[in-house]
């Protein structure tokens, strides 16, 4: 019997714009793993992001999702943070006139505020973020730019995963973090997800590619298809789909929508 | 003490002059007497502007024409004052405090001054000195509306300001203009000059009591010499049922830099209209601005950059943040004269509305009349981004936080090029919106 799943996702169905984009979606990650969320465009694994992350618009209309035995359903956005859950977004938030260690402090001392721990002076804060600019290869110049304004693709890319190790996450989803990264830059990132693997720590990747699963290797890989898991298996299943594309997926995900049971094999 | 008209502010002001105008400074240098005697005809002849005017559309002076205004002949210095000069005080300035349209040399504070620079008050320098300002004053009483008229009639004092060329006044001049009571109308009135290569800062600082009415209506006009370089800040903190009329005009010589920042705050209904006119080659205007409404405040600002010569540059910038019902009006022209090629005009006007009562009509009207020229414009209404709310929420930032922390982030950019420390520390303890507790 293994113990409670860190994340537990039960036929959850989510509309946007009163469209149907998740249809019954299952998941359960334990603390410890990294799972891989794949699947064509438009299958809703940014949906799943969002939904987790407590985005607007976002309506769920089924189903259920625990979170360290919580209904994270009822979290709003910051709370979820605080109690460890951290998105990397595709899309990174540009915001002029905030710097981004401005930023990076006010959401380091909002958690530590939310467990009960004092909040860090400027100088333990800056030796910390120092450490982990390192480790991101990141020029410390950008610490006081304002947050992601002007930043290249790959130094927004490098600086969510940068405030995920100033943060320290219970469970990080990252949303396409490998897209439109070079090869060098997807290699500071994938050592700076790898760096914070831990037995504590769940992740889940959401990726259209296998090729950020060659630097980070997950436990699980998921294929969503028509807004539900169409398939799961270990990683060699990352390579296949590279090899054989999407379609067959979809394909059999239309094939048991029609009738068929099943969804694991 | 006061004169107090017991009628409505134009008859009111008609009425009240022949006694009030041989007790006014200057009343004995004929060219000045003149020129408010024939100041008040142009006010008897315009009245307070209307909604007919064309610069008036959006804002309506209704509500100060039907009250009645007394002029202070003296002042009480009370401890409340005292407490509220001290407040508004900035170390570091030379600081010269007028309550009630009158200059107090015990709430001042002088710096010493280097050679060559005059700071003082307008209505003791025109009476013991004798000073070379008629020019001056027929240039700026072109008036062109009746509060312009109304203050070129019945200005009291303010401060006058004479840099000879060369000078470089490193300490800012804090001009403090206290009103202490309801119902009181003051006619502050500043004329800075700066000589050729001479450089000055100026903080024109308006303060008021909250909860009463008042009017507050100033005139301030600066001379720039060739190339001389002054920054010019505008902060309104009149109280919030306040009235408060000012112009600011700049006639700028030869490569001379103008910087004007002005910042609102206060008062119920609130006009500034700034100018500067690019009067020779290689003029450079930065204008900026910073406009802070609630409840039903107005707040209205004219700019007009008048390219009149070849190769200026300006860049203007003005921001809003409103919330409840406050209004605000921008209005920037920007002329460039058929003689003025090469100029290089950038104009933006951004506004964040916090809630769905809050208006603003902003309005950019350029007027060009020569072809070898780079002109743009633009203006935003907006509200909180959402992205970036969620954005910061997403990261463990309170909802309220995270909003404070938008609205300050949009309005900080207004302090860009403020150097002066206290001023700038001043201004940021007045920013909309907030740093949360991790700052």
């Amino acid at each position: 019997m293994r113990e409670t799943a860190m994340l537990e996702i039960r036929n959850l169905h989510v509309t946007v714009d009163d469209k149907p984009i998740l249809r019954g979606l299952e998941l359960e990650v334990h603390a410890g793993e990294v799972h891989a969320i794949m699947g064509p465009n438009g299958s809703g694994k940014s949906t799943l992001a969002h939904v987790l992350a407590g985005r607007e618009g976002y309506v769920v209309t089924q189903g259920e999702v625990r979170y360290m035995g919580r209904d994270l359903l009822a979290l709003a956005p910051e709370e979820r943070a605080r109690e460890g859950i951290f998105l990397a977004f595709q899309y990174p938030v540009e915001i002029p006139g905030v710097a981004n260690i401005y930023l990076l402090k006010a959401a380091l001392n909002a958690m530590r505020r939310h467990r009960g721990e004092a909040e860090l002076d400027a100088v333990d804060f800056l030796a910390l973020v120092k450490g982990k600019l390192r480790l991101m290869d990141m020029d410390e110049t950008l610490l006081y730019r304002a947050v992601n304004e002007g930043f290249s693709g790959g130094e927004k890319k490098r600086n969510e995963i940068l405030q995920m190790a100033v943060l320290e996450p219970r469970l990080a989803i990252l949303d396409e973090t490998d897209s439109g990264l070079d090869i060098d830059a997807l290699k500071v990132v994938a050592n700076g997800v790898n760096a914070m693997r831990g037995r504590e720590r769940a992740m889940i990747l959401v990726t259209h590619y296998q090729r950020l699963l060659d630097y980070i290797r997950p436990d699980r890989v998921h294929v969503l298809a028509q807004g539900r898991i169409a398939l799961s298996g270990g990683p060699d299943l990352a390579q296949e789909l590279e090899r054989r594309g999407y379609a067959w997926v979809e394909a059999e995900a239309r094939g048991q929508q029609a009738g068929a049971a099943g969804g694991q094999r | 003490m006061r004169v107090a008209p017991a009628e409505p502010c134009v008859p009111g002001f008609l009425s009240a002059y022949p006694a009030l105008a041989p007790r006014l400074p200057g009343a004995a240098v004929p060219w000045l007497r003149r020129c408010r005697d024939e100041a008040m005809e142009r006010f008897a002849a315009l009245g307070l502007p209307t909604s007919r005017d064309e610069d008036w559309k959006y804002t309506s002076v209704a509500a100060i024409a039907r009250r009645a205004f007394g002029v202070a002949a003296a002042v009480d210095l009370s401890d409340e004052l005292h407490a509220m000069v001290s407040r508004h005080a900035m170390v570091g300035t030379h600081r010269m405090v007028f309550v009630d349209g009158h200059f107090v040399p015990g709430l001042s504070q002088a710096m010493p001054l280097p050679a060559g620079a005059w700071v003082g008050s307008l209505a003791q320098a025109l009476d013991t000195r004798a000073v070379d300002a008629e020019a001056f004053f027929a240039a700026a009483d072109e008036a062109t509306d009746g509060f312009a008229a109304l203050n070129a009639a019945f200005w009291s004092d303010g401060a006058w300001m004479d840099l000879a060329a060369g000078v470089a006044l490193e300490v800012p001049v804090h001009l403090l203009f206290v009103t202490t009571r309801s119902d009181l109308a003051v006619f502050p009135r500043n004329l800075i000059r700066v000589g050729a290569g001479a450089s000055a800062t100026v903080i024109e600082h308006h303060v008021g009591p909250e909860g009463v009415a008042y009017l507050g209506d100033t005139v301030t006009r600066i001379v720039l010499g060739r190339g001389a370089r002054v920054a010019h800040t505008k902060l309104q903190q009149e109280g919030r049922k306040g009235f408060h009329v000012a112009a600011v005009a700049a006639e700028q010589g030869q490569d001379s830099s103008f910087v004007s920042h002005a910042f609102a705050f206060g008062g119920q209904l609130a006009r500034a209209a700034i100018a500067t006119r690019l009067g020779a080659e290689g003029c450079d205007a930065r204008l900026s601005g910073l406009y802070v409404g609630s409840g039903r405040q107005h707040i209205d600002h004219h700019t007009c950059i008048d390219h009149a010569s070849p190769r200026g540059t300006s860049r203007e910038l003005y921001k809003g943040v409103l919330d409840e019902a406050a209004r605000a009006v921008f209005n920037g022209r920007v002329i460039v004269r058929p003689d003025a090629q090469r100029s290089d005009a950038l104009q933006s006007n951004r506004n964040l509305l916090l809630s769905e009562d809050a208006e603003v009509d902003t309005k950019p009207q350029l007027e060009i009349w020569a072809d070898d020229v780079k002109c743009a414009h633009g203006a935003t209404v907006g509200q909180l981004d959402a992205d970036q709310l969620h954005y910061l929420r997403a990261r463990g930032i309170g909802e309220g936080d995270a909003r404070a922390l938008l609205i300050r982030a949009f309005a900080a950019d207004a302090l860009a090029g403020i150097e002066h420390g206290p001023l700038r520390v001043r201004l940021e303890s007045l920013l909309p919106g907030a740093l949360p507790e991790a700052a």
